[in-house]
C-alpha cells in the first residue's frame, strides 16, 4: 500500500498538489484522472522520489520514501514517464537489461537473463532484441521502456500517461497488458491517463483531482457518473452503459 | 562459449585504437634520435607520459561530462571550464602578487583551483541541467559567453599587471603540446590515479545516467551524490590537462565523439577506452607526425582544433534537426 500524508508541492506561491492524503489500495490498476494543471504528474513524481516534496511523507509497504535508500526503493517501485530524452544509443535488449540494475549493478546473472527474456517474450519483443531504439515506432519503443520497467520486477508500477503519442491500437494493447500484469503478475499498476473511457474500462480502481487536492476516488462505478465528472471537469458528460462497461460521451 | 570467441564490434575497435596508439607510442620514442639514447628517452619519456595524461584526463573527463548532461555536444572545455582554470591563476596573480605563484604551484594551490571549478561546474549544472528542460542552443550560447567571458577577464587583467608577474604567470600559462610543462608531472599523476579510483568505485553507474535523470532514478541511482562526485572528477581532471597542456577547446569533442562513432553504442566500457585511445593517437600520433616527419611546430594544436571545431558545427547542426 503506499500512502501519502499531506503532501505539499509549490512552483512559487501557487501550490501545485495541496494537502494530498491519500491510501493507494495494493493490487489491480488505479488511475489518477482529473484536468490538465490539476497535478496529477506531479503527484506521481513525488511519490515515486523523482521529485522532493515541500511538506508532507510518503510510505510504501510501511517505507519512507525519504529516509529509504533508493535502490531499495528501485526494488519495489518503477515509474515511468513520458520525457525518456536521452543520448545513449542501446537496442532494446540492453535497454531491458537495465531494468535489473537494481539487483545486479550491471553485472548480469542467470537470473537476471531469465527476466529479461521473460519481460521481452511479455511484450512481444524478443524478435525486436537486437534492433536499436532510435530505429522504432512510438509505439515499439513504448512497450521497450514498459518492458524495462516489468524486467524491474517491483510490486508497484507507476506509469505517467502511457498512453500519450500512442494509436487507438496501441493504446488498447497497452491498456490490456497493464491489465495482465496486474490480474497474472499481481503487479499493482498506478496510471495518470486524460481519457476517462480507457480509465473507466479497465481501472479498478480511479482517483479524481483537481486544482491540486483529490476530489473523489472510489471504484470505476462510483466515478464515473455524470455528476461526478461534471465536478471534476466543469463540462456535461454522458455515461452510457455499454457491454457491462461505462462509457462517457463528451463530444457536444 | 564459441559465440564470444567471434569478435564484436567494440573489441575489434578497440583492439584496432590500442594497436595505432602503441604504435604512436613506439614512433614518439624512437624516430629520429641522435646522440645519447638514455637522455633521449628520458627526455621523450616525460613528454610522452605528460601527453599520455592529458589524452585520459581530457577523454574521461569529456565523456563523463556528457553522460551527466545527458548531451553528446557540449564538453567541459566548450562551457568554459579550462578557461576558468586561467582566470583563476591571473587573478590570484593579479590581486596577489608574483609571490602567490609560489604558492599555486604547490598543492594548495591546486586544491584551491579545484574547489573553485567545482563550485562553478555546481551552479553551472543546477541551474542549466537540474532545473528543467533548456534548449540546446541556449547551453551552447552560454558555454561560449562564459569561455569569452573568462578569456576577456584573464586578458584584461594580463594587461593591467605589472611586467615582471605578467612575464612569470605567462610561463606558468604557455603550456602547450610542444611545451608540455612537466613540472606537475608527477602530481598530475597521482590526482589522476585517485581520481580513477573514485570513478572506478562508481562505475555501474555511469551507463544508467545516459538514460536520462528520471530514469536514473528509478533504477535507484543516488542521482544527486553521484553527478556531484563525476562534476568534481571532471573538473579536477580539466585542471590537470589545462596544467599541462593549457585549453583545448575542441579536443575533448573530437575524441568522445569519434568514440561513440566507432563503438556504435554507449556502454562506458567501450567508449571510455576508445576515446582514451583516440586522445592518444590524436596527441602522440600526431605530434610525432607533425614534429619529426614534417618538422612542423605549432601545426597540431591548429589541425586538433580545427577538426574538433568541424565536428562542433557538424553536431550543431544535426542536433537542432534532433
Amino acid at each position: 500500500m503506499i500512502i501519502t500524508t499531506g503532501l505539499k508541492k509549490y512552483y512559487g506561491d501557487t501550490a501545485v498538489v495541496d494537502d494530498v492524503t491519500l491510501a493507494l489500495p495494493a493490487g489491480g490498476i488505479t488511475s489518477i484522472i482529473g484536468p490538465n494543471g490539476a497535478g496529477k504528474s506531479t503527484l506521481l513524481s513525488m511519490i515515486s522520489r523523482l521529485m522532493g516534496m515541500d511538506a508532507g511523507t510518503v510510505t510504501i509497504d510501511g517505507l519512507d520514501i525519504e529516509k529509504t535508500r533508493s535502490d531499495v526503493l528501485a526494488r519495489r517501485l518503477s515509474i515511468l514517464r513520458q520525457d525518456n530524452h536521452m543520448t545513449a544509443r542501446l537496442t532494446v535488449r540492453d535497454l531491458v537489461s537495465f531494468g535489473r540494475y537494481p539487483y545486479s549493478r550491471g553485472r548480469l546473472n542467470e537470473e537476471d537473463r531469465a527476466h529479461i527474456e521473460r519481460s521481452l517474450d511479455y511484450l512481444n519483443l524478443t524478435e525486436l532484441g537486437g534492433r536499436f531504439l532510435d530505429e522504432l515506432s512510438g509505439g515499439q519503443r513504448q512497450r521497450a521502456f514498459v518492458a524495462m520497467v516489468l524486467c524491474q520486477d517491483t510490486d508497484y508500477v507507476l506509469l505517467d500517461e502511457p498512453l500519450n503519442n500512442l494509436d487507438m491500437k496501441h493504446a488498447m494493447g497497452m491498456m490490456k497488458l497493464l491489465r495482465r500484469a496486474a490480474d497474472e503478475l499481481g503487479k499493482t499498476v498506478v496510471l495518470v491517463l486524460h481519457d476517462i473511457n480507457f480509465a473507466s474500462w479497465y481501472s479498478d480502481h480511479i482517483i479524481a483531482m483537481r486544482d491540486g487536492a483529490v476530489c473523489h476516488q472510489g471504484t470505476t462505478e462510483d466515478l464515473i457518473r455524470p455528476e461526478i465528472l461534471r465536478d471534476i471537469y466543469d463540462m456535461d458528460i454522458n455515461v452510457h452503459e455499454i457491454g457491462g462497461h461505462r462509457v462517457s460521451i463528451f463530444y457536444s | 562459449m564459441p559465440a564470444s570467441l567471434r569478435w564484436s564490434r567494440p573489441t575489434l575497435v578497440l583492439t584496432a585504437l590500442a594497436g595505432l596508439a602503441l604504435l604512436s607510442i613506439v614512433l614518439f620514442m624512437t624516430l629520429d634520435v641522435r646522440g645519447n639514447w638514455g637522455f633521449v628517452f628520458q627526455f621523450r619519456g616525460r613528454k610522452l607520459l605528460a601527453l599520455l595524461l592529458v589524452a585520459y584526463s581530457i577523454a574521461v573527463a569529456t565523456v563523463l561530462f556528457q553522460t551527466v548532461t545527458n548531451n553528446r555536444i557540449l564538453t567541459p572545455s566548450i562551457m568554459g571550464f579550462d578557461q576558468l582554470y586561467i582566470l583563476v591563476q591571473t587573478a590570484v596573480v593579479y590581486f596577489i602578487g608574483i609571490q602567490s605563484l609560489l604558492v599555486m604551484d604547490t598543492y594548495v594551490g591546486f586544491i584551491i583551483q579545484v574547489g573553485l571549478m567545482v563550485g562553478f561546474s555546481w551552479v553551472l549544472f543546477q541551474w542549466l541541467f537540474l532545473s528543467g528542460e533548456r534548449s540546446l542552443h541556449l547551453l551552447v550560447l552560454v558555454g561560449i559567453v562564459f569561455g569569452i567571458f573568462f578569456r576577456s577577464l584573464s586578458s584584461f587583467m594580463q594587461r593591467m599587471m605589472d611586467p615582471n608577474a605578467f612575464q612569470v604567470l605567462q610561463d606558468t600559462l604557455f603550456a602547450s603540446f610542444t611545451r608540455v610543462d612537466t613540472t606537475l608531472l608527477g602530481a598530475s599523476m597521482l590526482i589522476a590515479a585517485l581520481l580513477t579510483l573514485i570513478l572506478w568505485r562508481i562505475r555501474s553507474t555511469f551507463d544508467v545516467l545516459t538514460l536520462g535523470k528520471s530514469t536514473a532514478i528509478n533504477l535507484g541511482v543516488n542521482y544527486k551524490a553521484t553527478v556531484v562526485t563525476i562534476l568534481v572528477v571532471v573538473s579536477m581532471l580539466v585542471a590537470v590537462s589545462t596544467a599541462l597542456v593549457g585549453p583545448r577547446t575542441f579536443f575533448g569533442l573530437l575524441v568522445a565523439s569519434l568514440a561513440h562513432l566507432f563503438i556504435g553504442n554507449s556502454r562506458h566500457r567501450y567508449i571510455l577506452p576508445a576515446a582514451t585511445l583516440l586522445g592518444v593517437i590524436c596527441l602522440v600520433g600526431g605530434q610525432t607526425l607533425f614534429e619529426r616527419v614534417f618538422a612542423f611546430d605549432t601545426a597540431l594544436s591548429i589541425i586538433i582544433e580545427f577538426l574538433g571545431g568541424l565536428v562542433f558545427i557538424i553536431l550543431i547542426v544535426r542536433g537542432a534537426a534532433r
